[in-house]
C-alpha cells in the first residue's frame, strides 16, 4: 500500500472540552489508485487531508491511530522532516491555486525553487524540467509563459501550474483537496482529465477530496463517503454510486439533482449534519435516518460488509 | 402576453482606468458589455433557468430584472405585481444585526402586506420561534429559508433566483430545491432561477436560456436542450459535466476557456473554440433564429 490511515483520531482540544474532529478513521490507497473522499460540509474531510501531511493547524493534534507512507510510520516525525517529505513525497493540490502560489515570483522561478529543493539536479537541468511539466500538465507555450506571474493567469491555467507544482518532485502521493472546486465546468473537466492521467501514467496514489459526486464518478476508482467525522460507507465508485448501502449514502445519492432524470421532487434527508459538540452517541446519522432501530441508539457500528462495499450501518450486521 | 419580457436589453460597463492615468498613458476608456442584446420573455408560472459559465452575463440580466442596474440599451417590461430576488450566499444577504423577524418583516412594513413574520417560517419550514434569533443561529440552508421567506413577505408573483443553492451541500440543496417546487405550486410564483449548475436547472426548469459571452446562444424548453442541444457551446458545457451514471458515453474534450469580455472575438463569440466555425463565424455576428444563435445550425451544417 502506497498510503494507510489506521484508526486515525483527530481531537481539538477547547476551552469548552475536546471535539473529536475525526474518530477511528482507516483506510488505504494503492499505487496508481484514486481514492474519493466525498462528504459535506464539516464532515472531516480536508481534516483528514490535513492530518495526513501534518498541517493541521493547532490546537488540533493526531490523538490515536497512525499513518504510514510507503510502510513507514510518517504521523509523529518532527515538523523538519514532514516539510521534506511534502513536496518530496506527498504533493499537494488545494481549491484555490493563488494560496499555493506566491504572487511576487514568477512560476518558473516557483517551480525551479521546488526542484531544487527536492531532487539532486542543477540549474539548467530544473529549468528544463519545469518546462517538461508545464507543458504536460497543458500550459500552451510553457517556453512563453515560463517568466509570467501568477496573476497574468486565468483560474483554470494557474490549478495547472499549481499541479506541476505538486508534481515537480514527482511524489508518491497526491492529496488533492477540491481542486475543481473554484472552476467552471469546461475547466473542471480539463482538469480532471490531467489528474486521471497523471494518476495512470505514473503510478502515484490519488487521495480527491471533494464534495461534488460527479467528480469522484470520473476520476476515483474507489470512495470513501464520510458524515461527522466518520467513514460511514466505502468501496468502489460504482458499488457506491450504483448500490448504495448506508441510509446516509443512498439520501446523498438521491438528493443530488441529474441531467435526464428529473424527478417531481429530490430525495430529502431532513435536518442537518451534527455539529462537532452535538455527536449524537451510537451511529452519528441515527437521528436523521428513516431506518433506525435501538441498537444504533447506543452502540456505534464500525464498517462491516455491505453489499459489495463497506459500511457502517447495523442493518448490515449478520445477526 | 408574458409576465416578464426583455427586448434587446444590453448592460454596458465603464471599466476605464483613473482618469489621470488615462490622460498620462493616452489610454481610451474601456466598455465591458456584460450583457449583448438579450431578448427573453418568461410566461405567468414557469421557471425559466439562464445558465452558462463564470462572466457569462447571467447574474448581470438578473439584477437588470430587478432594477439593480438600469440597460445601457433596450426595453424591459413586467406586467405582474412585484419582484423579489434571492441571493446566492446567505450568509452576506441577511443583517446580522437584526432578529429574523424584523428581516422578514421588513418588506411587510415597508410595502404594508397583510402577511404575517409566523405563517410565513412556517411556510419555508422554520418555526415561528425561530424568529426570536439572530442569522448566525442558523445554517446555511436555513438562512437561504429566510432569504425565501423574506422574499415572500413582499406577496411578489415573480422570484429572481441568483445561484439560490450553490453555497449550499447537495442534501440542503434538495431541500431547497423542494421547497421552492413546493411554494411555485402553492403560491402560483414565476422564477427566473440562475445558476452555472446544469443539472440543477434542469430538475428546476421548464425552458432554458444558455448564456455565452453576455448573449444568449441557445433557448429551448429543458427536455429539448438537455436531450438535444444544438449550439456547438451548449453541447460542449453538456459534455463536461461529470456523469454520475458512469455510462461511458463518447464524449467530446473540451477545447479552450471563455475569452476576455474585454477584448471579445469579433463575429460568433464562441468561434474560436467551436469544432464547426469557418470562416463566416469569424466575420459576422449569428443572428437569433428559431431558439438558436449559430451559423452551422441555421446553415444545417450541424
Amino acid at each position: 500500500m502506497m498510503l494507510e490511515v489506521r484508526d486515525l483520531r483527530v481531537e481539538f482540544p477547547t476551552r469548552r472540552g475536546t471535539l473529536t474532529a475525526l474518530d477511528r478513521i482507516s483506510f488505504s490507497i494503492a499505487p496508481g489508485e484514486v481514492l474519493g473522499v466525498v462528504g459535506e460540509s464539516g464532515a472531516g474531510k480536508s481534516i483528514t487531508g490535513l492530518a495526513i501531511i501534518g498541517l493541521l493547524e493547532p490546537p488540533g493534534r493526531i490523538a490515536a491511530g497512525e499513518v504510514r507512507l510507503e510502510g513507514r510510520r510518517i504521523d509523529h516525525l518532527p515538523p523538519e522532516e514532514l516539510r521534506r517529505l511534502r513536496g518530496r513525497r506527498i504533493g499537494v493540490i488545494f481549491q484555490d491555486p493563488l494560496t499555493s502560489l506566491n504572487p511576487l515570483y514568477t512560476i518558473g522561478r516557483q517551480l525551479e525553487e521546488t526542484i531544487l529543493a527536492h531532487l539532486p539536479m542543477g540549474k539548467r537541468a530544473a529549468r528544463e524540467r519545469a518546462l517538461a511539466l508545464l507543458g504536460e500538465v497543458g500550459i500552451p507555450a510553457p517556453a512563453g509563459r515560463y517568466r509570467h506571474y501568477p496573476h497574468q493567469f486565468s483560474g483554470g491555467m494557474r490549478q495547472r501550474v499549481v499541479i506541476a507544482l505538486a508534481l515537480a518532485a514527482e511524489p508518491r502521493l497526491l492529496i488533492a483537496d477540491e481542486p475543481t472546486t473554484a472552476l467552471d465546468v469546461s475547466i473542471q473537466a480539463q482538469i480532471i482529465a490531467l489528474l486521471k492521467r497523471l494518476a495512470a501514467e505514473r503510478g502515484a496514489a490519488v487521495m480527491l477530496i471533494t464534495h461534488d459526486m460527479g467528480v469522484i464518478a470520473e476520476t476515483a476508482h474507489r470512495v470513501a463517503v464520510m458524515y461527522a467525522g466518520r467513514i460511514v460507507e466505502v468501496g468502489s465508485v460504482r458499488d457506491v454510486i450504483h448500490a448504495p448501502q448506508h441510509p446516509y449514502t443512498v439520501g446523498l445519492m438521491g438528493s443530488i439533482p441529474r441531467i435526464a432524470a428529473r424527478r417531481s421532487h429530490l430525495v430529502q434527508i431532513d435536518g442537518a449534519m451534527p455539529r462537532l459538540n452535538a455527536i449524537p452517541p451510537g451511529c452519528a446519522f441515527h437521528p436523521r435516518c428513516t431506518r433506525r432501530f435501538e441498537r444504533c441508539l447506543v452502540e456505534r457500528p464500525d464498517l462491516m460488509p455491505a453489499g459489495a462495499s463497506r459500511a457502517a450501518c447495523w442493518l448490515h450486521a449478520a445477526s | 402576453m408574458p409576465l416578464l419580457k426583455l427586448e434587446g436589453v444590453s448592460r454596458d460597463f465603464d471599466v476605464s482606468r483613473p482618469w489621470l492615468n488615462r490622460v498620462l498613458e493616452h489610454e481610451p476608456r474601456r466598455m465591458l458589455r456584460a450583457v449583448d442584446q438579450v431578448t427573453l420573455g418568461i410566461d405567468k408560472g414557469e421557471t425559466v433557468g439562464l445558465v452558462g459559465e463564470s462572466g457569462c452575463g447571467k447574474s448581470t440580466v438578473a439584477r437588470l430584472i430587478v432594477g439593480l442596474y438600469a440597460p445601457s440599451e433596450g426595453r424591459i417590461e413586467f406586467s405582474g405585481r412585484r419582484l423579489q430576488m434571492i441571493f446566492q450566499d446567505p450568509y452576506a444577504s441577511l443583517n446580522p444585526r437584526w432578529r429574523v423577524q424584523d428581516i422578514v418583516a421588513e418588506p411587510i412594513r415597508f410595502l404594508g402586506t397583510g402577511q404575517k413574520v409566523e405563517e410565513l417560517l412556517v411556510q419555508v419550514g422554520l418555526s415561528p420561534d425561530d424568529g426570536e434569533k439572530y442569522p448566525h443561529e442558523f445554517s446555511g440552508g436555513q438562512r437561504q429559508r429566510i432569504s425565501i421567506a423574506r422574499a415572500l413577505a413582499g406577496e411578489p408573483d415573480f422570484l429572481v433566483c441568483d445561484e439560490p443553492t450553490s453555497a449550499l451541500d447537495v442534501s440542503v440543496q434538495a431541500q431547497i430545491l423542494n421547497l421552492m417546487s413546493d411554494l411555485q405550486r402553492r403560491l402560483g410564483l414565476t422564477y427566473l432561477f440562475i445558476s452555472h449548475n446544469l443539472a440543477v436547472v434542469s430538475q428546476v426548469a421548464d425552458r432554458v436560456g444558455v448564456m455565452y459571452l453576455g448573449r444568449i446562444v441557445e433557448l429551448a424548453p429543458a427536455a429539448q436542450l438537455f436531450s438535444h442541444p444544438r449550439h456547438p457551446y451548449t453541447r460542449m458545457l453538456l459534455d463536461a459535466v461529470p456523469d454520475l451514471g458512469m455510462s461511458g458515453r463518447p464524449r467530446t474534450p473540451v477545447r479552450g476557456e471563455v475569452p476576455n469580455p474585454l477584448a471579445p472575438p469579433a463575429g460568433c463569440t464562441f468561434h474560436p473554440r467551436c469544432p464547426h466555425a469557418n470562416e463566416r463565424c469569424g466575420r459576422e455576428v449569428p443572428a437569433f433564429i428559431d431558439g438558436v444563435a449559430c451559423h452551422a445550425v441555421a446553415e444545417g451544417r450541424i
